[in-house]
Formats: structure tokens, sequence, C-alpha cells
């Protein structure tokens, strides 16, 4: 399960642009009061690809992943997810719908072990009630067992066997992303957001964080959309990539289209006037 | 070198997830058992049963059901008392009306009660957090004290405006009401406190103690994971009112026999609270180490005078009791603001190790 695989030596079926649609987002705008955070954006995440969202800070970014996910609601424009419009919905209604995510400042259990914050992903697919869990004894046990072998599944995955009984608090930030991306994959999501996986990483734990993000994406073929803010990183991992300034979309395409913009190349270089 | 746990391997998750996975914890808590149940019946005396063990066991519960609400699910409630004295009135109503059913099962009973009521109160925790939930959770406590002094039907319109627990009996012995002796009352109510504690332990280790504790570390992720922050909240409003509503209602039939609407003021809810927070939040053994320091702890001190037979006044014994448990408290939040229960984790981690310092 740990085999390391790169991106050359899986077979790649067919472009990314031409895969089934997941999500599509149609000219939506965001506002709170005067501000604009999103104006008239549009794209599409599909089956599959690794699809990245960059911008200089301010841009957007993590607002257009809060609106995926049901935090923030759009004024206008659409999203369509599997096909269906979606209405306006709660975030715990997106995630029980195949949408996980993790944060750009970690957002753990500070209070529960690595294993209790991992088994929390698990909860939507836990249903024994309240009576049973009083009595514990057979199948809220069960229950608790056969999640419990899915969650050490993910453990393993991650390497992270050696903290499963640690309280988060304790452990060092590059562990506690690892830890958020398990509980994410806990979920066994069908598109998984990231919002900056790499932030404050050093060289080795953002080749561990790139590899595990692969390796979701090929074993499990989870759809991964992701904001990062090393160009290496996004241009190595992702199949397409959205840039945004200012809430608005400046280009949309392969990395390799990405990189040859002229307005991407202004909106992170600058532009003399 | 005591409490180590080398060569206890799990070879099941079964094991590993057990309420008591070292074998230690499992004996000590054995020989706890067999001290509650059966040496302490043997030789404890009248005044040991119903003054010492019988309103320990009382606020232990209590600060048992508090702490679901504020200890594992982060939600500060105030309204405790009130909570409790929603089960007392409840119990004394309902064996009012039904005097031939088991008092043991209208106890029970009369927690449902005060878990709608505090579920009630509960719904402004969506919105409202902290300190803020904390003021609202006291117009709980005034509101419901209100009740109990101004609705004569709650307290059959006796005259002195108090509840007066009637003799009830089970199995031919009396268990309620005055002539129920000290042993009687003990094992009930060390039964109903041993068993909702064990219960209460089963969920906090399952699926719904975990979404408590998700809202209580990082409400947006948990929301983000699948959970319905109200209607959780409001679960756990509604069990820790429940456990809260049985000690109320214990504390009534089994303990004081008669009850004003006082008892349930607030200065009961603030004894809880720190009950648990001395004891530690988010733990139910802390629960236990909670009350007894603020029960017990006072009653002992009382009696050092005593026993040394120095002759000071009651009321200069009571005065200095008051000031050594003040102190006390403020000595152990600031060597240990996690409470008794972090104490003890420390306390097993040095003995793990022993006689090595790390």
């Amino acid at each position: 399960m740990n085999a390391i695989v790169t991106k050359e030596s899986l077979p790649e079926p067919r472009p990314a642009s031409e895969r089934e649609l997941l999500l599509r987002v149609d000219n939506v705008s965001l506002s709170f009061g005067g501000v604009k955070a999103i104006t008239d954006i549009s794209f599409d995440i599909r089956k599959g690809e690794v699809r990245a969202i960059i911008g200089p800070n301010g841009a957007g970014k993590t607002s257009m992943l809060n609106v995926i996910n049901g935090f923030y609601h759009p004024q206008e424009g659409t999203i369509t997810w599997r096909g269906e419009v979606r209405r306006k919905m709660r975030p715990y209604e997106a995630a029980s719908q195949g949408i996980a995510r993790t944060f750009q400042n970690v957002a753990l259990f500070k209070g529960m072990t690595t294993l209790d914050n991992i088994m929390s992903g698990r909860s939507l697919k836990m249903s024994r009630n309240f009576f049973w869990q009083l009595l514990w004894r057979g199948p809220a046990e069960r229950e608790e067992i056969e999640h419990r072998r899915k969650v050490e599944e993910i453990i393993d995955f991650l390497e992270i066997q050696a903290i499963r009984k640690t309280p988060v608090g304790r452990l060092p930030y590059g562990l506690q992303k690892r830890v958020e991306l398990g509980r994410a994959l806990a979920m066994e999501p069908e598109l998984l957001l990231l919002d900056e996986p790499m932030a404050g990483m050093n060289l080795e734990e953002k080749e561990d964080m790139s590899r595990f993000i692969l390796d979701v994406n090929s074993e499990f073929g989870t759809t991964i959309a992701l904001i990062e803010h090393d160009m290496g990183v996004v241009m190595d991992l992702s199949d397409r990539v959205v840039v945004l300034d200012y809430g608005k979309k400046i280009a949309d395409g392969t990395p390799e289209e990405v990189q040859a913009n002229q307005a991407v190349i202004d909106a992170y270089l600058g532009v003399s006037h | 070198m005591f409490y180590r746990e080398a060569g206890q391997f799990k070879t099941s998750y079964e094991a590993d997830q057990a309420l008591f996975p070292i074998r230690q914890d499992k004996i000590g808590l054995g020989i706890i058992l067999l001290v509650a149940f059966v040496v302490i019946p043997l030789t404890a005396n009248d005044f040991f049963l119903a003054s010492v063990m019988i309103p320990f066991l009382v606020f232990s519960l209590a600060a048992i059901g508090l702490n679901v609400l504020t200890g594992f699910c982060g939600q500060l409630s105030l309204g405790t008392g009130a909570f409790m004295g929603v089960g007392a009135y409840a119990a004394y109503k309902l064996t009012t009306i039904f005097p031939d059913v088991n008092v043991i099962f209208l106890v029970l009973v009369s927690g449902f009660f005060s878990a709608a009521i505090g579920a009630i109160f509960g719904l402004p925790s969506l919105r409202i957090k902290g300190l803020y939930l904390a003021v609202t959770t006291l117009a709980a406590q005034f509101f419901l004290e209100w009740c109990f002094i101004r609705i004569g039907w709650l307290y059959n319109y006796n005259a002195s405006g108090a509840i007066e627990i009637p003799t009830r009996e089970m199995f031919g012995v009396i268990i309620s009401g005055a002539e129920a002796t000290p042993l009687a009352r003990y094992f009930v109510v060390l039964t109903i406190t041993v068993l909702i504690a064990f219960l209460i332990a089963n969920v906090l280790r399952g699926r719904i103690g975990r979404s408590w504790m998700m809202i209580r570390d990082m409400d947006i992720a948990a929301e983000l994971m699948g959970i319905r922050p109200l209607q959780t909240k409001l679960m756990a409003f509604a069990v820790s009112s429940y456990v809260c509503g049985v000690a109320g209602a214990m504390m009534v039939f089994f303990w004081l026999n008669a009850a004003e609407p006082s008892s349930y003021s607030i200065t009961l809810s603030f004894q809880i609270l720190f009950m648990v927070i001395l004891g530690g939040l988010g733990s139910v053994g802390g629960a236990f180490m909670g009350a007894a320091f603020i029960w017990i702890l006072p009653i002992v001190l009382r009696a050092i005078p005593n026993m040394l037979d120095v002759d000071i006044g009651a009321e200069t014994v009571e005065h200095l009791a008051f000031m050594v448990v003040g102190a006390l408290i403020i000595f152990f939040l600031i060597v240990e603001p996690h409470g008794f229960a972090r104490l003890w984790q420390i306390a097993k981690q040095k003995l793990r190790v022993w006689p090595f310092p790390y």
C-alpha cells in the first residue's frame, strides 16, 4: 500500500479535461457587505483529477473552498455537484455528499488522540443509536471495531502508527497536518479539498505530503482540489490549475499553459506601470 | 514499577478499546467496588453513611451530569441546580400520582422530565458560546426556581412550600421517607450512581461521545465531518440534564427527606461546577474526586479538632474549615489547572517509571 507512486509510472487514461464532470461552479459571486471576495468565477473539477487553485494572497482561494463545502453561500451563480444543481446547504450536508476538507491552519480536535481524531472522520458512517451506545457490548462495539479497522488502514497508509494514542495537541506541526489529512481520508470522500497542505513544512515533509496526495489520488481514486503556494509542488502534482487574482479568474489550464500565461506572470511578479 | 503495563499485550481492538485496558486499573476498580458494596456497609456507622457517603454519591452523579455538558461538549452551564430540582419535583409529583409504583423506577423516570427541560434551555447554545451561554442558563436557574416557589401544584399546595418525601418500600424494605435506614438508602444511591456512571462512560467512548468532544474542540471542523451542531448540543443538554435530574431526585428521596426551592438554588449549581472544575473537565473519574474534595474534605476537617481533643468553638472550626478548603482549592488549581483527573494521570506516569525520574 505504501509503494511510492510517481505521476510518470501511472498509465494516464485520457487528459483531465475530458474526464467525467464531478463539480461545476458557474458564475459564482460572493461578497461580504462591500467587499467582493469572489467575482463571477466559473470552473469545473473532473473525476479523478488533481485540481490546483492558486493565486496571490487575498485572491479568494479559501473563500472558493468555503463556497464549495457550504460554509459560505454565494449571492450569485450555481454549483453543480454530480450533475445536480445544489441548493443552499450546510457544511454537514456537503460532508454527507462526500466532500471532505483540511484547513489552512490546522483544525484538529486538540483534546483527542490521533486515533480518536481519525475515528471522528467515520462519524457519518456510524449509525448505532444512543441506547446501543449505552450498552456498548454488542452492536455498538462491533461497529466501533469495524471502523477501527478502516482507521488503522489509514494510520498504516500515513505511517503514523507510533502516535496513535498521543493527544494531537502535543504533536509537531508536520504530523498534525498529516493527521488532519488522515481525518479527511477517513470520510472516504469523493472530493477532497486541501487548503495549503504544505504550508510551513520543510522540504522533506513536503515530499512526504506530496507522495501521500498522489497515493490518495491514484489508489483510492479520490478527486483532489488543493490550494498551495509552493509552485514547484503545484506544477508537479496537479493535472489542471485555476488561477485567481482579486477574486477573479485569470487563467485555467494545464500547469504548462498556466505557467506561460502572461496574466499569471503579471499577477505574481507585478507589472511596471 | 508497581504500575506498569509491560507484558500486557493486546491482541484485539476489543481489548485495546476497553474502558480499563490495563490490568492494574481493573484490579483497582474491583477493589473500589468491593469497598463500596461490602466493606463500607459492614463497617460504617449511620452518620458516615447518611452524611458522608450518600451526599458524596449524589454530588458525584450530578458532577458526572454536568461534566457531560461542560467537560465533554464544552457548553458552560449554571443551571445544574435547577435541572436537579426539576428531577426532584418530577419524582415527587410522580410518586404522589402513582403511589404504588416502585420509587426507584420513578426517580429514573423523573430524569426524562429534566432532560426535556434541559434540552429546551439548551436551544440558545446554537448561537451562543462560553460565558454568554452560562448567562442564558442562569435564566433557567432563576426561572425554574421561581416555578418551584410559585406553582403550588408542584409541592401539592403544602403550607410549608416544601416537598416532603413519603415512605416507600421495595421488597418489604423501606427505602425512602424518614423511616428508611441509611444502609438501605446507601445501597440504592450507590447502585444507581455506579450504573449511570458506567453507562455514561460507555456513551462517552463511542460515536456520540466523540461527536460531543468534536463540538467542544473545534465546532467548525466538526460540522464539516458531518456533525449537526444543534442536534449534538441538544443531546448533550438532554443527557446531562437527565443525569442531573436523577441526582436531584435522589438528593431529596434518599438523603434530605424534604426539600425547599432553596435547596436547588444557584449555590448548588456553583457547588457542582466547582466539583467538575476541580475534579477535571472531561473525566468521569474526576467527577468523583471533585465531589469527594468539596463534600468530604470539610467534614474531615471539622472532625479533626474533636479527634485531637482540642477545645475550640464549633463556629471557629467551621470558619477554619472554610479557610483551609479555600486555600487548598487555590493550591490545587495552581498546581494543576486541569484538575485531579490530570494529577492522577501524572501520578500514574510517575509510578510507571519509578524509581527512575523519567
